[in-house]
């Protein structure tokens, strides 16, 4: 059998050495060494799915921009509208370069008319910050404060009761993508309801100091329930069934938000932004490729980077795993256009061997929303 | 824990020769390396193959690895069972998680192999260079 491969010179978290003692599988992901899986990975998916899980991702970065100009320097770097966004609001966006590819996605938290927080992936956080740097202009400054915040994803069913009984008030008033501060376990924390498992959930952004004993006590108070810590091994399978793209995967900086099915971000009324005129063209020709959910017609895992035959020309596939949810592989792959329509088969090639796919409705999994009480 | 009568390699799969028989598994280090098994793909009976060359691959959540066959010989059985719930291998790779059962070529390759003594060595030195 051959061996994955180990790296040297990782950077660590804040909680690190709780990954160890919970006995955490700790691997090379971009850089950082984190968990892969405590338990095991079906087993933390099933927890997240029907109670909760908790992920560090600390290694995400947040850059923070601020000043009188701050609201119009993210209108010009980001294709969502900024404008739009109340005080204790966030939102889905990205850096887009000239050709309207992506730099990265990431989220836009409002905490004033002057002070934004912006958290992006933890490969790109270098690069990010240099590109929002040579060109946010005058009235607004952009500063790298990633090592200033450790980040919790709190996320399933039993998220908002779990938080509530470490924070002493009740989170789940925020609104989706709302977030406000409050005091964890006696610790500040700008606490968010936003996630990336497809679950109601939240994220908790507090100082590096806090990270252990908040993660501790959410644990502690969890455990009764069945609530785990999860590793980034659940934390993709849970965002794949939920069809949430990732960056170096399913998008980058050869693919535009059109071809991504991200288009509800680009808010091409809204004035010039960093790659507007490239989208603007891509949008009047109409693109000649789009990211579709799959799911297998003859065995195996099609996987990031196999290629993809279709009917009206080759494909790529970007993501691809085994949905415990669902018991089968399902993926994403760059299709002609033409073959994007549910149930439309092609050719994926799975070192070396021809499986037949079939284009799948996504997201592959949706939650089921809670009926709100009538008043 | 590894059993003493079987014979080992670095890429972690075990040989348990019954006259000429072999039966090929992976270690139980190998399946906790890999975690939850998804998918085997094993070869037809039949198949013949050199020591070294691949003959399947074992395909968990996070990854695929391929298989490396310890000896020479040609495919008289697969786990038809296993391929059906890899979970299996997971539960009991020394036992009913094996893969596949082949006619022994020679005697010579077995020796080249390592004792459970000589593996469990070998799995120490390998942790410690993480």
């Amino acid at each position: 059998m051959s061996a994955p491969t180990e790296a040297a010179a990782l950077k660590r978290t804040p909680l690190f050495s709780l990954h160890r003692e919970l006995g955490a599988k700790l691997i090379d992901f971009g850089g950082w060494e984190m968990p892969v899986q405590y338990s095991g990975i079906l087993e933390e998916h099933r927890a997240v799915r029907e109670r909760a899980g908790i992920f560090d991702v600390s290694h995400m970065g947040e850059l923070e921009v601020r000043g009188a100009g701050a609201e119009a320097a993210l209108q010009r770097l980001t294709p969502n509208d900024v404008s739009k966004l109340a005080d204790g609001r966030c939102h889905y966006s990205a850096f887009l370069t000239e050709e309207g590819t992506f730099v990265d996605d990431l989220l836009v938290y409002r905490r004033g008319a002057d002070d934004y927080l912006l958290v992006v992936n933890a490969s790109n956080r270098p690069k990010d910050f240099a590109w929002a740097a040579a060109r946010i202009g005058g009235d607004a400054e952009v500063r790298d404060a990633s090592d200033a915040w450790a980040l919790l994803a709190l996320q399933g069913p039993l998220a908002g009761s779990v938080l509530a009984r470490a924070a002493g008030e009740d989170p789940t008033d925020l609104p989706y993508y709302g977030f406000r501060t409050m005091r964890v376990e006696g610790f500040p924390a700008l606490v968010s309801r936003t996630g990336y498992t497809g679950e109601d959930g939240f994220e908790i952004y507090l100082a590096p100091d806090a990270a252990a004993p908040v993660m501790r006590a959410l644990l502690e108070l969890g455990r009764p329930e069945g609530v785990l810590p999860c590793g980034l091994g659940a934390r993709d399978t849970l965002r794949l069934e939920a069809k949430m793209a990732l960056y170096g995967n399913d998008i980058d900086d050869t693919v535009t938000p059109w071809e991504a099915d991200l288009g509800w971000i680009v808010k091409m009324q809204k004035g010039d932004f960093v790659g507007r005129d490239a989208l603007a063209r891509q949008e009047a020709s109409g693109v000649t490729r789009k990211l579709a959910g799959f799911e297998m017609v003859d065995r195996g895992i099609a996987r990031h980077g196999y290629a993809a035959a279709a009917p009206h020309g080759p494909g790529l596939v970007t993501s691809g795993t085994h949905s415990p949810t669902l018991g089968k592989p399902i993926g994403l792959a760059l299709l002609p256009v033409a073959d994007t329509a549910v149930g439309t088969e092609f050719e994926t090639d799975i070192r070396g061997r021809a499986a037949k796919a079939r284009v799948a409705p996504t997201p592959f999994y949706r939650r089921k929303r809670k009926k709100e009480a009538t008043p | 824990m590894n059993p003493e009568e079987l014979h080992y390699t670095q890429s972690h799969e075990w040989v348990r020769i019954d006259g000429d028989i072999g039966t090929i598994g992976i270690t139980e280090h190998a399946q906790k390396e890999l975690g939850e098994i998804v998918y085997l793909e094993l070869p037809e009976v039949g198949h013949v193959y050199n020591a070294d060359d691949e003959f399947g691959t074992v395909e968990s959540v996070k990854a695929v690895s391929e298989l490396f066959i310890p000896i020479s010989g040609e495919i008289v059985e697969i786990n038809r069972a296993a391929v059906a719930e890899p979970g299996i291998v997971n539960d009991d790779p020394f036992g009913d998680g094996w893969l596949i059962k082949l006619k022994v070529t020679t005697d010579d390759e077995i020796r080249k192999l390592m004792t459970a003594d000589q593996y469990a060595e070998y799995v120490e030195a390998e942790e410690k260079e993480k």
